[in-house]
């Protein structure tokens, strides 16, 4: 092999990638392999890659095992990495930003429960400012079909109730307008934030 | 205590460690009048509280025999134990400083016989053994103490047990109308080696050292392996007295953790490998004996690589590269069980033990900057040695300026030494 190809070879891409468009990329680099934030993951086994395996895997340019993989969407924002991180890396952050990013490239595994659920609730709340739980219950138990929905729908059906009689739950939800009261400057405001977050992040 | 004679061709050494002890006999023995002061009742620092040190495993009484014997005979070199600096001012080539002495309430005819402590009850903490022991409140700070001379605790100062050991001494050492003393002196130059205090382990919480009793520092660990310590030299579980044999280290305890100590305190990996070699010492080769050291990676720094490779052929010994995340206990057996990722693999392991020993590292004594006069700190508040110490006449040594084995302390105290005689001479070449 040429000099050049070997370089291109080892070149790594994918780091530098994660540092430019992942929230929190930049940290990636700082990662002393040491795994507490493995060891202190309260998922524990859930996760194919822990953190750390992550960032290694980074570095090693692994591109699409990472962006494909459903590991960072297992995060369930605990904080308990942060905390004990030898680094101080945000690794709850991190691994958001990871997931953020695959999902917006289109990586991200399509029938992941958790990129689903967020996405459903990314739409309820950005319509109307509120975030409306019967819409939002309903659109998660619907989202594999009516049937599933139903299904889904009796098994919650005490802490459905349990809900409505303590007021937690707006039985007319589904047809009330609701939400804040300047939904378009809302929208504004998001639109805006994506644009500078778009240009800072060169898409 | 009069007698104290001191002007600015005098070097003052703030405490009588491995490194204070060094930088004074350097300085007298190249001619210089040297005062060291000393907060404990006898020299030595935390070296006297090993069991033996690495690289060749020799007992610490072996090197310490000698500085002490050469401090306590010569001529220039004054020795304050019990003292402590309360004020310094000035600059390089003259500073005046107030010293206080705490009573030890035995005077210097003492011969170290112990009839004193015969005589009384009372007991007190032994902080020489980290207060895993009592000793009685008339004692020898250790058993290698120099000077070799009694100390009545104050607890007992008026009541029944210090009349009872005043009467009991047959030397008329014992004075129990000391009382604290202050002391100014005007010196030349002034060697600051207060050392290090381990980290505080409770401050990590995910480890339970404050909760969980099998659990212990690897200065603890030392005491332990001593004859004259609280198991009697017996690796002794403290929740049940039983002989520890299934041995945990975890390394980094604390250093190398922006949450606890941001520098790597370089000696714990040695002196968790040199730990290690206490199982054989203990077990001899008992099968049921084992250490399991977890780790970041191994620094066995400097020269110190082949003393790893020995370690690494034990076969009683193994290593898991990992930071322990947290550990638990269980109820009935009080057994610590360490929870994490080996990262060599990515296995999750839940590691039951005897006895876990955390390697934590070194925090300054006394931090940098509450010292004074210029003294600059570095970012984990040791005194930086390389900062711009133009006009500054206070030069760190040992550990009271980076973590340190007793190789690198005595060398950096040597060239404190040398620091400070520069600073004597400039002083008296400008007044002849
Ligand atoms: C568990 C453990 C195992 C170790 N094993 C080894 C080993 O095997 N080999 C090795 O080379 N090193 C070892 N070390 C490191 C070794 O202990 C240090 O390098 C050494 O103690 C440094 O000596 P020092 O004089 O600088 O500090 P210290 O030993 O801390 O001495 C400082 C002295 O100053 C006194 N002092 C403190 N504050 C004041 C004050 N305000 N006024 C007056 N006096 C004061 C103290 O009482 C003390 O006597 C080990 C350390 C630990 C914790």
């Amino acid at each position: 092999m040429s000099n050049t190809a070997m370089v291109k070879k080892y070149r790594n891409d994918f780091l530098r990638e994660v540092e430019e468009k992942v929230e929190e990329g930049d940290w990636v680099r700082m990662c002393m392999q040491c795994g507490v934030c493995a060891g202190s993951c309260p998922l524990g086994d859930a996760w194919e890659h822990p953190p750390q395996e992550i960032f290694m895997m980074i570095r090693a340019g692994k591109r699409e095992e990472v962006l494909g993989s459903d590991s960072m969407w297992m995060c369930t924002s605990c904080y308990n990495c942060i905390v004990r991180c030898p680094r101080e890396l945000p690794i709850t952050h991190i691994m958001h930003g990871l997931a953020n990013y695959a999902h917006r490239l289109g990586l991200a595994p399509k029938a992941n429960p958790t990129r689903r659920f967020a996405k459903i609730f990314w739409d309820n709340i950005a319509t109307s400012g509120r975030v409306n739980e019967l819409k939002l219950s309903l659109g998660l138990y619907f989202m594999d079909g009516f049937g599933n929905g139903i299904k889904k729908a009796l098994a919650m059906k005490d802490v459905g109730l349990g809900l409505l009689k303590t007021g937690r739950l707006d039985p007319m939800g589904l047809f009330k307008a609701g939400g804040i009261k300047d939904k378009s400057g809302l929208q504004k405001a998001l639109k805006k934030a994506r644009e500078i977050e778009d240009t800072r992040k060169g898409y | 205590m009069t007698d104290v004679v001191a002007t600015n061709q005098t070097i003052l050494v703030v405490g009588g460690g491995i490194s204070g002890m060094t930088a004074a006999i350097e300085s007298a023995e190249c001619g210089k009048d040297v005062i060291l002061v000393e907060r404990n009742p006898s020299l030595g620092g935390r070296v006297s509280q090993l069991y033996r040190y690495f690289p060749k495993l020799c007992k610490p009484s072996c090197g310490q025999e000698i500085n002490q014997r050469r401090i306590m005979a010569h001529p220039r070199v004054r020795v304050l134990t019990m003292t402590e600096v309360d004020k310094i001012e000035g600059e390089a080539g003259n500073y005046s400083v107030t010293l206080k002495t705490a009573p030890r309430y035995v005077n210097e005819k003492c011969t170290a016989c112990g009839d004193c402590a015969e005589a009384i009850s009372a007991e007190v903490d032994d902080p020489h053994n980290f207060n895993m022991k009592k000793h009685k409140a008339a004692y020898l700070p250790t058993n290698m103490a120099a000077p070799q001379r009694y100390v009545l605790d104050p607890s007992i100062i008026g009541t029944e047990d210090a009349e009872k050991a005043r009467a009991a001494c047959k030397y008329d050492a014992i004075d129990l109308d000391m009382q604290e003393e202050s002391l100014s002196l005007n010196v030349g130059a002034v060697i600051w080696a207060t050392g290090f205090k381990p980290y505080d382990a409770a401050k990590i919480q995910p480890y339970g050292y404050d909760r969980f009793d099998n659990v212990v520092t690897n200065m603890e660990f030392e005491r332990m392996m001593d004859p004259f310590g609280p198991t009697g030299g017996k690796l002794l579980r403290p929740s049940d007295g039983k002989e520890a044999k299934k041995i945990a280290f975890i390394q980094c305890a604390g250093s190398r953790d922006r949450n606890h100590l941001k520098h790597c305190s370089r000696f714990c990996c040695m002196a968790s490998l040199k730990q290690t070699t206490y199982l054989t010492e203990a077990y001899g080769d008992d099968d049921d004996a084992s250490a399991t050291i977890y780790y970041i990676d191994i620094r066995a720094i400097d020269r110190f690589e082949d003393f790893y490779q020995k370690v690494k052929d034990d076969k009683k010994v193994s290593f898991i590269k990992s930071k322990v995340a947290n550990i638990t206990q269980d109820r009935e057996s009080k057994n610590p069980i360490l929870h994490g990722v080996n990262t060599e693999g990515y296995h999750r392991y839940d590691d039951e033990y005897d006895l876990v020993v955390l390697a934590v590292g070194m925090d300054p004594e006394v931090k940098a900057d509450e010292i004074g006069c210029k003294v600059a700190a570095n970012t984990s508040g040791f005194i930086d040695a390389h900062a711009d110490d133009a006009g500054c006449g206070i030069f760190g040594a040992g550990c009271a300026t980076d973590a340190l084995d007793v190789n690198r302390a005595v060398q950096n105290s040597t060239a404190a030494s040398l620091k400070a005689i520069q600073v004597i001479n400039k002083t008296a070449g400008a007044e002849a």
